[in-house]
């Protein structure tokens, strides 16, 4: 009988890419039942679209590339694409938004470059600033946390709107919306408000950040802590970006508490919490080294805190993140770790 | 209490241990054939000193070490040689190797007891690794390294001899029943090789799943009064590895290329140790050891083996279906090789045989043949104990960068298998990292042939040009020398020149020659000369037919 004789080792700790992949879903899920809490079925709706069409997309493209489909499609590398561009897209955006921002993530950002590992950029990323840039109405009409306690909104209303872009109440999309915390901040910041007056005078705003999405952070935060104990991911992005959002955000507050707002706020408002425990943490487009995955992370909050200050946008993880997703292979040929026996200084 | 530290990385495995060491050991059986290859150390291969059909007894010299690194190797058992030729052995390649292959008596007789040692520290550390090296002791912990040759400690203060026990990969307890069946004489063994060192203290580093054969050697140290430490180190992959056990002990790294001794420390295996015993104690040379035999067998045990006893004999022996067998790895799960065939023989590196069955009874681990891409997780390089980017290495191994590949220090990897066993893509990283070593390797045996090539032929383009120089130095020189006479005495030179030429020529024409003045009797024994030469010539020219054909 004919041996078989496969390299050594010849255990495995069974750990698999869907394995990881599904734990970074499990930990989004709490986060996603707060936001439906706060803003409804959107987001629900929207993730089953961008899902959809993501797993589709990476069908097509692994068929026209002759990869085998099963293994692919199974890992839900495209699921968790999808997902994350879903909980980046407003609530209520029409259903074209959501398919072709998918369908670019997929087979612009990750497909054309190589596939699964190939991606300089991170694909969820590249789908939204190609939608923001491109669309910015529909990409800004977000709606307010407490809409629900006004306006009975039901599933299928919601299915309406996003489909057929009918809305209840004889409503209209920008009657339905409102600016987000930033960007509040931003404008009234631009009339010369105080950071304390805009934060009493809108009920946008809450304890820390705004309404509904400190909560949403919070529970993001668990997630991504979750994530940390299980060594799906590693601490030193997450850590780097929010200490360091936590620390310019903090020099230019006590500077001048009435420009700058909290570093709290900084957190807990927009994507912050999301892009360091879910987005800056995907391996494929981050840093590799431990100390490479810090400066990536430090890279990232200082971009985020800069352009939301005196930038032209609101928010700006996307771009942070994808210019520091530019900069990756650099870092980590700086950053190579001391080996084993090897003096310090020859790296 | 010793002081531990940590080193980065490792893994925790699922051990496998308790099967295999509930029962005590016995010989195994003896095999009616012996094959001992000729190469079953690190070094070069042995060179046989008996012929086919000799007979031999056992612990006889069977063929001397071949070089300053290398080892001998002796008879298991008494018999006849019956070959040496070229078997299947131990190899990652499965290529067939020099063997002497011995037909077993049954009778076990010794050859005769050659030395009496009765106190050894009453021997010179020279003697002593005398006696390690003519019995043949290698590395037992895997490598096979020749023992006495890293029992000498060649001018260095030696500050600590370290004792591995650690055992770290699954399965394998040939090293933990050893300690628990004869801790005394490994301690034994230790003093010796402590006296062939010269070394100032000694710790036996023994992971804390152990705790049987922890006690054992506790119980011997205190009873003897031994100056030597007993260390339980954590139970993480691979704190057996050398260069891991010195830093779990002491915290120091051995410098990259560089050898423990270079920080005053020598590391060698518990089994080792034992042989060095046996050797001095009763002139015994190394012919047997402890081995593991788990997985599919209707009992896993450690059997103590001789060398060239075939792995299938084993596996009968442990009650194991040599007609149905699947797999077969020889040492450990993360570091072991896959055997090609049952027939290679037990070696002196050999420390567990892993047996898996195609009826699937006792499934041994396996990994997922399909590999997806690199994500670049880096979980491999959190689990690397050296400190590598494995993903790194990987790319470039792909991309055959193999200069790049060096820069991220693929030489310094012990190929543990750490980063495949964590890796989620299930990439082969092990296997890729030998092939970019073997690829550099050769690389570099080319460029030396290269090198060599060209400054042969740099050489002799100096050469040539050296040459046609110095003939033109001398040509002017001679010029020279004409020249300077002035005109008058180059006519002379040329006129004198000319008068012995023609005195030359004149001496020829004059000379006489020998069929000048022939006898007419001398001129018909001439012609006739010729005539016969002539005829032969002729007869040469005609076909051979008559001397051919059959009569």
């Amino acid at each position: 009988m004919k041996l078989q004789t496969p390299p050594a080792p010849h255990m495995h700790s069974g750990i698999q890419l869907s394995s990881l992949m599904l734990r970074v879903i499990a930990a989004l899920i709490p986060a996603i039942i707060c936001y439906t809490w706060f803003f409804g079925w959107g987001l629900i709706v929207n993730s089953a679209i961008a899902v959809l069409t993501a797993v589709a997309s990476e069908a097509l493209m692994l068929k026209l590339r002759k990869r085998p489909l099963r293994p692919f499609l199974g890992d839900g590398s495209a699921v968790l694409s999808g997902m994350l561009l879903a909980f980046c897209i407003p609530p209520l955006a029409p259903w074209w938004i959501t398919v072709l921002g998918a369908s670019f993530a997929l087979i612009v950002g990750k497909h054309l470059y190589g596939g699964l590992g190939y991606n300089p950029f991170n694909p969820a990323m590249v789908g939204y600033v190609m939608l923001l840039i491109s669309f910015p109405l529909e990409m800004t009409s977000w709606m307010p946390p407490f809409i629900l306690e006004q306006l009975e909104i039901s599933f299928v209303d919601t299915l309406g709107m996003i489909f057929l872009n009918h809305f209840p109440y004889g409503l209209s999309i920008d009657a339905l919306s409102s600016a987000t915390p930033l960007d509040a901040m931003k404008t009234d910041l631009g009339l010369n408000n105080t950071v304390s007056e805009i934060m009493e005078s809108n009920a946008l705003f809450g304890d820390f950040g705004g309404t509904g999405w400190e909560w949403i952070g919070n529970w993001l935060l668990l997630g991504g802590l979750y994530l940390i104990y299980k060594r799906v991911i590693s601490w030193q992005i997450p850590v780097a970006l929010i200490g360091t959002i936590f620390v310019i955000g903090s020099f230019f507050f006590l500077m001048d508490p009435d420009t700058y707002p909290s570093p709290l706020f900084h957190i807990f408002s927009g994507a912050t919490i999301l892009a360091a425990f879910f987005i800056a943490t995907d391996p494929v487009s981050a840093s590799t080294t431990p100390r490479g995955r810090i400066v990536y992370g430090i890279g990232i909050g200082i971009i985020i805190y800069v352009i939301r200050t005196w930038g032209g946008y609101p928010d700006a993880v996307a771009f942070a993140v994808l210019l520091m997703n530019m900069a990756a292979p650099t870092i980590d040929y700086y950053t190579q770790p001391r080996v084993y026996g090897h003096a310090r200084d020859e790296r | 209490m010793h002081r531990l530290f940590q080193f980065k990385g490792g893994v925790v495995l699922k051990e496998h241990k308790k099967d295999s060491s509930a029962i005590p050991v016995r010989p195994a059986k003896l095999p009616p054939r012996l094959i001992l290859p000729l190469k079953q150390h690190i070094g070069a291969p042995a060179e046989p000193v008996i012929s086919v059909g000799d007979k031999v007894l056992k612990g006889q010299l069977i063929a001397r070490a071949g070089d300053a690194i290398s080892a001998p190797v002796h008879a298991s058992s008494s018999g006849t040689v019956v070959a040496i030729a070229d078997h299947p052995v131990p190899h990652p390649s499965g290529l067939p190797a020099p063997c002497i292959i011995i037909d077993t008596d049954g009778e076990e007789r010794w050859r005769p007891r050659e030395r009496n040692v009765f106190n050894f520290a009453d021997l010179k550390p020279a003697e002593l690794r005398e006696i390690i090296r003519d019995a043949g002791i290698v590395g037992l912990g895997g490598a096979g390294f020749p023992a006495a040759v890293k029992l000498d400690p060649q001018g260095h203060e030696v500050e600590l001899l370290i004792l591995n026990g650690a055992e770290c990969e699954p399965y394998i307890t040939c090293d933990e029943m050893l300690l628990r069946e004869h801790a005394l004489e490994v301690l034994a063994g230790l003093l010796m090789m402590r006296h062939a060192l010269n070394a100032k203290r000694c710790i036996i580093g023994i992971e804390n799943n152990k705790p049987k054969a922890f006690r054992a050697l506790y119980e011997e140290i205190r009873n003897t009064g031994a100056d030597v430490e007993v260390v339980e180190v954590p139970t993480i992959y691979p704190t057996g590895g050398e260069k891991q056990l010195i830093q779990v002990l002491t915290g120091k790294e051995v410098p990259a290329g560089g050898l423990p001794i270079d920080i005053g420390m020598v590391c060698h295996n518990v089994g080792t140790a034992y042989a060095v015993y046996r050797a001095v104690e009763f002139d015994q040379p190394l012919i047997s050891r402890y081995v593991t035999i788990a997985g599919s067998v209707a009992h896993a045990r450690n059997l103590e083996v001789l060398f060239g006893t075939p792995v299938g004999n084993l596996i009968e022996e442990c009650g194991g279906n040599r007609h149905t067998l699947r797999r077969l790895i020889m040492g450990g799960p993360m570091m072991g090789i896959a055997l090609h065939t049952d027939a290679v023989p037990v070696v002196k590196t050999t420390n567990c045989v892993l047996v898996e069955s195609a009826m699937h009874d006792v499934p041994l681990p396996s990994r997922n043949e399909y590999a997806m891409p690199c994500i670049r997780c880096g979980n491999c390089a959190n689990a690397c104990p050296v400190n590598l980017l494995p993903q790194q290495m990987y790319w470039y191994t792909r991309a055959r960068d193999f200069d790049k590949v060096q820069d991220y220090h693929i030489f310094d990897c012990i190929e543990c298998g750490c980063c495949d066993y964590v890796c989620p893509s299930q990439i082969p990283l092990v296997a890729y990292y030998r092939f970019a070593k073997s690829e550099i390797w050769a690389q570099e045996a080319e460029k030396r042939a290269a090198d060599l090539a060209r400054e042969r032929h740099q050489f002799r383009e100096f050469r040539l040009e050296r040459e046609k120089k110095e003939r033109a130095a001398r040509h002017k020189k001679k010029r020279r020398a004409v020249s300077k006479g002035g005109s008058d005495d180059k006519k002379a030179a040329i006129q004198a020149a000319m008068e012995r030429v023609r005195a030359k020529k004149a001496a020829q024409d004059s000379a006489p020659k020998n069929i000048d003045n022939l006898t007419p009797a001398q001129q018909a024994q001439i012609e006739e000369a010729d005539r016969r030469r002539e005829q032969r010539a002729k007869e040469n020219h005609t076909p051979m037919s008559t001397e051919d054909s059959p009569r």
